[in-house]
């Protein structure tokens, strides 16, 4: 079996005095797509940024592709939750998606055609290529997520964060993600953070559920309506987790 | 406006000159060029202020070099000397704490910015004989800016434009989303003081024109209007320029018309624009939305 993509080892992270992730142990492996679910600040952002670099842990390790994490750039594709960027910046979608061949480009070097073909490839993936030249101010909510998703998927990533992609669109948009993340899910590794527990069985390898402590759900168990009480606190839908389509499993990954 | 201008000359004796008679002077001629030479750096650096919301911190860079004017006078040299450095300390010095030190941006910039003034003032204090140019560089003064000024504000803007042309990836990255800039494996620290520092030279040049306290006008003016006319970062550059040096070119012929201050003059037509502009898409999106 080859080398996990990311592993945490009884990771923890204080945020101002708060524990947000208590002894925290994940692996992903290559081929996976992992949902992680949980009420909010339940540690599943914080997670991702451990993941890219931009929150140092407390305690315990964090290896991305066998490195410290940060030092893989180019490898991991990121698509950010919030979305209030500064809707009046005069910047095209186009350029938007350029950004994701940042980590692939030197310094003082500038985009060339390469990386002009491989955002327009991005952008006709997410079905946005008639929207290329549009100025970001211009778009729906749910053409910006998927202008976002296009700019990960411009630096030719291999694993892919998501962060509630699904949060600020409407559910016909909602399923149009959905479909394009089963597309992708065949070529990436991904790691999907979302609060849809109704409908992400259907299309996920696996599901973490955090809260601060990990609960892991492979495929075939039925995440039952007592621990997802207990994981968000208050009733949620139940997650019923059967097989899915395509997927490798590793059921030596169980974490209680 | 053109009626008020033509009642105003039937009642007073104004000279009304045309252009061309106007750069017969050695100093008009200069100003002129000044203004024209001044915009592209406005234009361009503008650009970033508005979009990353910097109008503050140049605010608090221009008022920091006024504690090198007062060192320059103290030690009698040419006041540029005294700005340059204390401009660019004051770029890093408020980068670095606001973004390092955990100190709120704000208040970093506060305490710059007063501790420049006071410096200039105890040191302007401290110089025997009355400091007679002082005025021009709190407020500016466009008509004595000598040919050796105008070489160097040549020399700034060339610097601006080659800095920003190879950091042309790297800046709009930053500008939009520094989070995936980060991510992404920019050292955006660094971005960040080399832009602060564009934004020094920019307050050096633009004390010769509008003085130290309107300094932010002209950086903010032009490239606010901009914005809502372009697609581009470079296009609102260019627009920024072109507006920043039809309001400076405009300022300059109206305070020679009727003899007011020229730096002054600069920034009321600009604000006089900026106003008409907003009330005009005021209206537009109100029509839009009944």
């Amino acid at each position: 079996m080859t080398e996990p993509l990311i592993v945490c080892d009884r990771l923890c992270v204080d945020l101002g005095g708060a524990k947000v992730l208590d002894g925290l142990s994940l692996s992903v492996h290559e081929g996976d797509f992992l949902a992680v679910l949980g009420p909010n600040g339940g540690g599943k952002t914080t997670l991702l940024k451990v993941v890219l670099g931009l929150v140092r842990p407390t305690s315990g390790s964090v290896t991305v592709f066998g490195k410290e994490p940060g030092c893989a750039a180019g490898r991991i594709g990121y698509v950010p939750q919030r979305l209030d960027f500064d809707r009046s910046f005069p910047i095209s979608a186009m350029e938007v998606v350029l950004m994701g061949r940042l980590s692939r480009k030197k310094l003082f070097q500038r985009y060339g055609r390469q990386d002009r073909q491989k955002a327009l490839e991005a952008l006709e993936t997410t079905g946005l290529a008639s929207l290329a030249q549009r100025r970001i101010g211009a778009l729906s909510g749910g053409e910006l997520q998927r202008a976002l998703i296009a700019r990960a998927l411009a630096g030719e990533p291999e694993l892919l964060l998501l962060d509630e992609p699904t949060a600020s669109v409407d559910p016909d948009m909602k399923t149009t993600i959905y479909d394009l993340l089963d597309q992708l899910k065949k070529s990436h590794t991904i790691v999907l953070v979302t609060h849809d527990t109704g409908t992400i069985a259907r299309h996920v390898s696996r599901i973490a559920c955090l809260n601060c402590t990990l609960d892991m759900h492979e495929p075939g168990s039925t995440l039952g309506r007592s621990a997802l009480d207990s994981l968000y606190g208050y009733p949620v839908d139940v997650v019923e987790h059967r097989a899915p389509r395509s997927h490798e499993t590793y059921p030596d990954h169980r974490h209680a | 406006m053109w009626s008020s201008i033509a009642l105003l000359a039937a009642t007073k004796p104004i000279r009304i000159t045309a252009m061309p008679d106007i750069l017969h002077f050695e100093f008009m001629r200069n100003a002129f060029l000044a203004a024209i030479l001044s915009s592209v750096a406005c234009g361009i650096i503008g650009a970033y202020v508005v979009v990353r919301r910097l109008g503050f911190i140049s605010g608090g860079i221009a008022h920091t070099a006024f504690g090198g004017i007062g060192l320059s006078y103290y030690l009698g040299l040419n006041p540029l000397a005294g700005i340059i450095p204390f401009s660019l300390a004051a770029a890093i010095g408020i980068g670095l704490l606001s973004r390092k030190a955990r100190i709120a941006e704000d208040t970093a910039i506060g305490a710059f910015w007063a501790a420049g003034m006071s410096v200039g003032v105890i040191l302007i204090g401290l110089t025997p004989g009355y400091a007679p140019n002082l005025f021009s560089y709190l407020f500016g003064n466009i008509l004595t800016v000598p040919n050796s000024d105008l070489q160097l504000i040549l020399l700034l803007d060339l610097l601006i434009i080659a800095v920003v042309w190879l950091f042309d990836k790297e800046f709009v990255a930053i500008s939009f989303d520094e989070e995936y800039a980060r991510i992404s494996g920019l050292k955006t620290l660094a971005l960040d003081l080399v832009m602060l520092c564009l934004i020094a030279l920019t307050v050096v040049i633009m004390v010769r024109i509008v003085g130290i306290v309107m300094v932010i006008a002209l950086l903010t003016i032009p490239a606010a209007i901009a914005r809502s006319f372009s697609q581009s970062l470079y296009r609102m550059m260019a627009t920024g320029i072109l507006l920043a040096g039809l309001f400076s070119i405009a300022g300059l012929w109206l305070s020679w018309i009727f003899n007011l201050a020229s730096g002054a003059t600069i920034i009321l037509v600009a604000a006089l624009v900026f106003l008409v502009n907003a009330l005009l898409r005021a209206g537009k999106a109100r029509q839009t939305a009944c």
